[in-house]
This record gives C-alpha cells, structure tokens and sequence, in this order.
C-alpha cells in the first residue's frame, strides 16, 4: 500500500511460489507486488493471530510485525498453531518467527517483545499499513483501537471470541466506524462474565483469525467490499453467520466531529482495572479473617477440625482436579442452593484461583453465614502446595 | 404474536441457559421489559440503576442498531427479532 516501489521484483522462486494469485487477474503479479510492499502489525501472537500471521506469510505479505511478550504453555496449543509442542517454554515470539521463516522465508519478521502501552503503540504503529487485533482484554482493545485512529485512521483488522462465538470488523478506517463507535465505554470488571463461562473452542480462532487475514489482504489488494460498517457474528454450535450494521457515531469520542480523546490515555484505569496491591502472581503467604492458605487448611483438615469444603466451580472443572470430601455447588446456582449449607459448621470456599469463591462468599454474607473462610489462590495452589499429584488446567 | 431475543453466550447464564427467549412487546422497550421479568437476573447486565440501557450494550433489531432507529421506542413487527450485542474479550487466551 506505500507507494509502488518499481524495484519490487519476484523472483522465479516467487513467482513459483504465488502461481495460484498469480493466474487470478484479482491479484496477478501487481497484486502479488503489493503485498509484499504491504506490512501488518498483528497484536498477539496467540490463537487470532497465529492463523493470520501464517495465512499472511503464505500469501505473500511482505513484512508482518508481531508484538507479544509471552511464553508458549501446554494450554496454548489447543488452538495456537504458531507454536507446537516443542515450543512449550520458549517465547511465543521466537518460536512464531521459526513458524513464519518456515512458511515463508521471504517474510521480513519483526519481533516486539513489549507490552503494548500508550507509551510505545503509536510507535510501533507507525511502519505498518494494517493492525490486526487479536488481543483477549479490553484495555489492549481500546488502546488498539484509539492508537490505530490517531495514527492517520490505520485500518483495524479486529476479531474477537468467546466459547462458541466469535465476532469480525475492519474498524478505524478514514470513513467506517471505530471500535468506540459500537461501544463508547468498556463494561465494568465486575459485569464481565466469571471464568466460569469461559473457555473456547479451539478451531474457533481459526475461522475469526483467518477472516481477519482475508480482510488485511483485500484492503492491502483494494479488492472486493471489506468489513467496514459491518460487524460479522459467528456461531460455531449453529454453523452461522449474522451480519450487523455498523454505522460511524459522530458523536464518537475518537472518530467522530468533536473527539473528546486525542491522545492515548490510560487504558487500565478507563477500563477500571485498579491495580490491586497483591496480584494472583504474588506468592499467597498471609490470611485475612475471611481467608485461609492452602497449607493452614492442610494442617486444619490433618488435626480433624470438621470443616465443610464448598467448591463453587462447574462440574467439568471439578472431574478435573478437587480436594477431597468437598461439594460442588456452581457459583451461579447458589442463590438458589445455599439452603443445602450447614449452618453450624464452618465453610472453606473454593474455586479456581480463588475470585468465584470471594464471590460466593460475600453472597453467602448477605444471607446470613458468618463462620467462612475463601481459599486463598483456589485449587491451584492447593495442587502446588499440597496435592501435586493432581492436573492443572 | 411474540419476538425473539437473541441472547449471546456471556449473558446465558442468566436465561437458565436458553440461546433465545420469546417475548411479547410493542416496542423495543417493551420486549426488553418482558424479558427481564422473566430474567431478573440479567436486569443488573442491560440497565443502570437509573433504569438507562448500558453503554456496553447494544441493542439491535434485526440487523440494525437500535441508537440509529428509535432507540427504545422503536416499534416492532411480527417476525422482527431482536439481538443483544455485549463487547465481548477473548483472543490471545
């Protein structure tokens, strides 16, 4: 999309290589020289944007940019294509260049092993024609989103998934909507749907990933009728697509007549995430009066104290792992279930990592149960520094 | 005769789980109000305590936004279906 460098020869390797865009009249050689004059920035290197980053190299893009600071994990691999098996551990990053170099060694890689911040996205934007996001929380989201407006309306290859569903747009085009002008504000952290109903299926990304792929091609191509102004909705259980209309707010914070943001902002504290003074990475020493550790239950349970173990996950997650003699009541169903509790024994909770069962905790305040105490980190740590001989997920 | 609701999948857990929901209504306002009676639980989801549809929301009737019609007056039709559409995260994860 730069403007046409004569030089930009393919080479009888890549005409080789590209013969089937070649033969179409859509693409053809001057086709397949854009693309290789074209750049993507791809916001993750996970299970959006390894699809479209293989996809891309393979069709030819001349230079992908991914921006990632993670670690490939076991979990990854359900639905992460870059990274296989004998990736685990190594840095998302390098093990997605060896993928691309593989696919594609005429593909310029750049690596950014950073954070992307409001300090460092306009920059990292800047060589780039297109941004493709595959980020999974909504600060990155808006950050992305603003950057790509206040970088010159840089098109914003979007994708999202959730379980079974995912969802598409081109957004921040000159003339097309933003992400702000579908949703002005974030929801609170609070009304974000638990972990509980979280999950996804892992050839879900596959088919959002690879549209976001189509749609950076077509705009780098100017070919066809991009997912501008429309808002595509994919139900994997139904085998559906819907279509929604996306209409530019003029009233938009960003894009619109008077934007009110001009400059990036502070993402974190707009999407009301405070930064909590003790995070789940921080080691779980201390116990509060409604709290107890993992080895303080241990020690509880081996002394004989008749505690009553409440596990509030769902029950997929508790055939996985579970501590011993403990019940299973699903957060969402204990309004309608805590009538089953004990009333004179005391009740340890217990989930995950330790949020649905402060939930359910302060639930269980509001109708009447004093003597309680929340697992601190949930089964997780419990697995860690009691019972290592179950899985983890 | 009723409309149908689509309910995305972050918000089925308070609609026991159902993928849609019949409802019987005049007007967009009206369909919604039947369906939170219905499921009180989801109330706290779509509204403000001042009673205002969330910013995080949107509404659509078939395919069109409801902002850019009538908003919650807009009037509905026999066969229309109407369509709950909450940013959504998930990606990387």
């Amino acid at each position: 999309m730069t403007p046409a460098a004569a030089a930009t020869e393919l080479s009888a390797e890549e005409i080789k290589r590209y013969s089937r865009h070649l033969i179409m009249p859509e693409v053809g050689i001057d086709g397949q020289r854009k693309l290789k004059e074209s750049s993507v920035l791809c916001i993750g290197a996970g299970g959006l944007g390894s699809p479209a980053a293989m996809y891309l190299a393979a069709a030819g893009v001349g230079r992908i940019g991914v921006v990632d600071f993670d670690v490939v994990d076991f979990s990854n691999l359900q639905r992460q294509l870059l990274h296989g098996t004998s990736d685990v551990g190594r840095s998302k990053l390098a093990s997605a260049r060896s993928r691309i170099n593989d696919i594609n060694p005429h593909v310029q890689v750049d690596g950014y092993e950073v954070a992307l911040s409001s300090e460092n996205a306009l920059e990292l934007f800047k060589p780039y024609d297109v941004i493709l996001d595959g980020t999974d929380n909504f600060p990155t989201r808006y950050l992305v989103n603003d950057a790509c407006v206040l970088s010159g309306h840089k098109p914003n290859a979007y994708g999202s998934i959730f379980r079974f569903e995912g969802q598409a747009s081109v957004f921040a085009t000159k003339d097309g909507p933003c992400y702000r002008c579908l949703y002005p504000e974030p929801p609170p952290p609070g009304l974000v749907p638990s972990c509980a109903e979280g999950g996804v299926l892992g050839v879900l990304p596959g088919i959002i990933g690879v549209i976001q792929a189509t749609e950076t091609i077509k705009l780098m191509l100017g070919i066809g009728e991009p997912l501008i102004g429309r808002f595509m909705i994919y139900d994997a259980l139904k085998m559906r697509f819907r279509e929604l209309k996306l209409r530019k707010d003029p009233d938009c914070p960003v894009c619109g007549t008077h934007p009110t943001v001009t400059k990036l902002i502070d993402y974190e504290q707009f999407c009301g995430i405070v930064p909590e003074p003790q995070s789940t990475v921080v080691p779980v020493t201390g116990e509060s009066e409604w709290e107890i550790t993992s080895t303080r239950l241990k020690q509880r349970l081996d002394a004989g104290d008749k505690l009553f173990i409440l596990d509030v996950r769902e029950p997929n997650e508790y055939q996985i792992n579970r501590i011993a003699g403990s019940t299973l009541i699903p957060l969402g169903e204990l309004p309608r279930r805590y009538q089953e509790l004990p009333k004179d024994q005391e009740i340890i909770l217990q989930c995950k990592m330790g949020g649905r069962s402060q939930k359910a905790l302060d639930f269980l305040r509001t109708v009447g149960f004093g003597k309680m105490k929340n697992l601190k980190g949930g089964i997780l740590d419990w697995i860690d520094k009691v019972d290592p001989s179950q899985p983890k997920y | 005769m009723p409309n149908t609701i689509n309910i995305p999948t972050p918000l089925r857990p308070f609609t026991d789980k159902k993928e849609s929901v019949e409802v019987t209504g005049a007007t967009v306002g009206e369909l919604l109000a039947d369906l939170t009676t219905r499921h009180d639980g989801l109330r706290k989801h779509l509204y403000t305590d001042e009673g205002r549809l969330r910013n995080f929301v949107n509404i659509y009737l078939n395919d069109e936004d409801i902002r850019y019609l009538q908003k919650e007056q807009t009037p509905v039709k026999a066969g229309d279906t109407l369509s709950i559409v909450p940013s959504v995260a998930g990606g990387v994860w």
